[in-house]
């Protein structure tokens, strides 16, 4: 801590840093609201805030390809299935009374010690670390895709094997489930007509779709 | 002093496109949507062939009552027009029209990603419309909008990675600097399913399941009036702008033409954007509404497919000719 303080110190912040901690609160006052909220819709929505929050907070370190990836994987794609998913099974407009759980003091122990334990690790490993920020962007998509397929392929490929596992899962778990239901009831092919079956065809792909994001990703 | 000027004089000259345009391709669409079906379109507005209809339009929806039903979600009713139409202005800043830095509102270095994420946020606000206009069918609207985001979103990131492969930048300003004639049918099949994909974002017919007025009363906008449903219009042209603008810069070659690639650059980019925005308007009168099925097997059975072959395409040339 000392060799970063006597480097860079704290006590006279740049415009930067500034807005980085007001957007870090931001981030930090909506992520709190998602998880505390009875209402269901909006606590997805407070989700979106804090993701674009997020989003900010990478522009400001000039991780800009970083940024946009998150905008596009999390708020365009991730937040719009649990919005679907929300409205396919229940978003009732109002308060939920049973969107509450008895494990809250669990549920918050368990997140706060994984943050700190996060927090304590990450200002351990980083706490000599400095990013320049008026030098050449440190996190434009050159210098990421160089450092990405340089020095992190294995890591890279490894997790390419396991989101194609998940991919792989979900459609052998989506066909299983489709063929124990052909077992109890003889297969009624009707066929859909209009806006009957619009209901129906969306379900069908979002196993498929679930698992299109997290290819992307 | 000097910086902010120039910053303040982009932002405007982008804010007057973003609100020109969209009323160019309306208007152009009453006109060719008429002359297609044999009629004739707004005739008497402004004088000569019905110019104003559409600024008397926007003042009709500024007159009319801005109604919020009792059972909605009203914050959320409200915000949800802002939601929609924004992103596509914060698209159009980053389009380059002609050559070199001053002709684009900001040289974004991720260029590609940056306008697909920006244009993917849009949808939230046809999905926060469609909930909380406490009504069945903008609920069924708005489930449509996201099932309809399952079939477009993967076929159209593949096609444009495919361009970022090709010119080796996902910067938009690069890739118009690395494009050479012979891209347009190294990438035409890209370039289609993007069109496509392009489409379906925008709910555009053929595949505007999600509005289908004579099924579900317009969707998730049923509930609207007034200048808050004017504006979702307004998003919906913008879009077409946008999309139509992106398709020129990522496969058309943009600024690029046969001659006169120093001064008329930017006609080149308006002319084909131009091209396919009548494209746009040409299909939705020649085609009937799919079926939400359909566009999921259309996209996944043929999109997507072609869209991987485009990219196996791609690198396979690009390895060849380095």
């Amino acid at each position: 801590m000392t060799l970063a303080a006597a480097s860079h110190g704290f006590l006279s912040p740049t415009g930067v840093e500034i807005a980085f901690l007001l957007v870090g609160l931001v981030t930090f006052g909506a992520a709190v609201v998602t998880v505390t909220t009875r209402q269901l819709v909006h606590a997805a929505l407070w989700l979106v805030v804090a993701l674009g929050g997020l989003a900010v907070e990478y522009l400001l370190l000039t991780a800009e390809f970083i940024a946009w990836v998150q905008v596009l994987i999390y708020v365009g794609a991730v937040v719009v299935l649990i919005l679907f998913g929300l409205m396919l099974t229940r978003a009732p407009i109002g308060r939920s009374p049973d969107a509450d759980s008895g494990n809250r003091w669990a549920a918050l122990t368990v997140a706060v010690a994984s943050a700190a334990a996060l927090v304590w690790v990450v200002v351990d490993a980083f706490r000599t670390t400095w990013i320049d920020l008026d030098g050449p962007a440190a996190g434009s998509t050159a210098v990421t895709g160089a450092s990405l397929f340089q020095n992190w392929v294995l890591p890279f490929e490894a997790l390419s094997v396991l989101l194609l596992a998940a991919l792989v899962g979900a459609i052998v778990l989506s066909r299983k489930a489709k063929a124990a239901r052909a077992g109890e009831a003889p297969p009624a092919k009707t066929s859909p007509t209009g806006a009957s079956s619009s209901g129906t065809s969306p379900s069908g792909a979002s196993s498929s779709g679930t698992s299109q994001t997290g290819g992307v990703r | 002093m000097n910086d902010a000027l120039d910053v303040t004089l982009r932002l405007l000259i982008v804010f007057v496109v973003f609100l020109a345009f969209p009323l160019i391709v309306g208007q152009t669409e009453h006109k060719v949507m008429a002359h297609m079906q044999g009629r004739l379109g707004p005739m008497y507005a402004g004088g000569f062939h019905g110019w104003a209809q559409l600024v008397a339009d926007g003042v009709k929806f500024a007159q009319k009552e801005d109604v919020v039903p009792a059972d909605a979600d009203r914050r959320i009713f409200q915000l949800a027009p802002a939601v929609a139409l924004l992103p596509y202005l914060l698209v159009l800043l980053a389009i380059p029209v002609g050559p070199g830095e001053g002709a684009v509102g900001q040289v974004v270095d991720a260029g590609v990603f940056f306008v697909l994420a920006v244009m993917g946020v849009g949808v939230l606000g046809s999905l926060m419309a469609g909930w909380s206009s406490a009504n069945k069918f903008s609920l069924l609207g708005g489930l449509r909008t996201a099932a309809q985001l399952l079939a477009y979103e993967l076929p159209m990131l593949l096609t444009a990675a495919s361009v970022a492969m090709a010119a080796g930048t996902v910067s938009l300003v690069g890739i118009l600097d690395a494009f050479e004639w012979w891209w347009l049918p190294w990438q035409i099949v890209g370039a289609v399913v993007f069109f496509v994909a392009g489409l379906a974002e925008l709910q555009r017919p053929p595949f505007d399941m999600p509005v289908a007025d004579s099924e579900i009363i317009f969707g998730a906008y049923t509930e609207y009036t007034g200048l808050r449903f004017a504006l979702f219009l307004l998003a919906e042209y913008a879009g077409i702008v946008v999309l139509c603008g992106l398709t020129t810069v990522l496969f058309l070659g943009g600024w690029h033409g046969p001659w006169g690639a120093d001064g008329l650059g930017w006609v080149w980019t308006l002319l084909k954007a131009a091209v396919l925005a009548f494209v746009v308007i040409w299909l939705r009168v020649t085609y009937p509404r799919l079926r939400e099925d359909q566009l999921q097997k259309l996209s996944w059975t043929l999109l997507v497919p072609l869209s991987l072959a485009q990219i196996a395409l791609t690198g396979v040339v690009k390895v060849v000719i380095a």
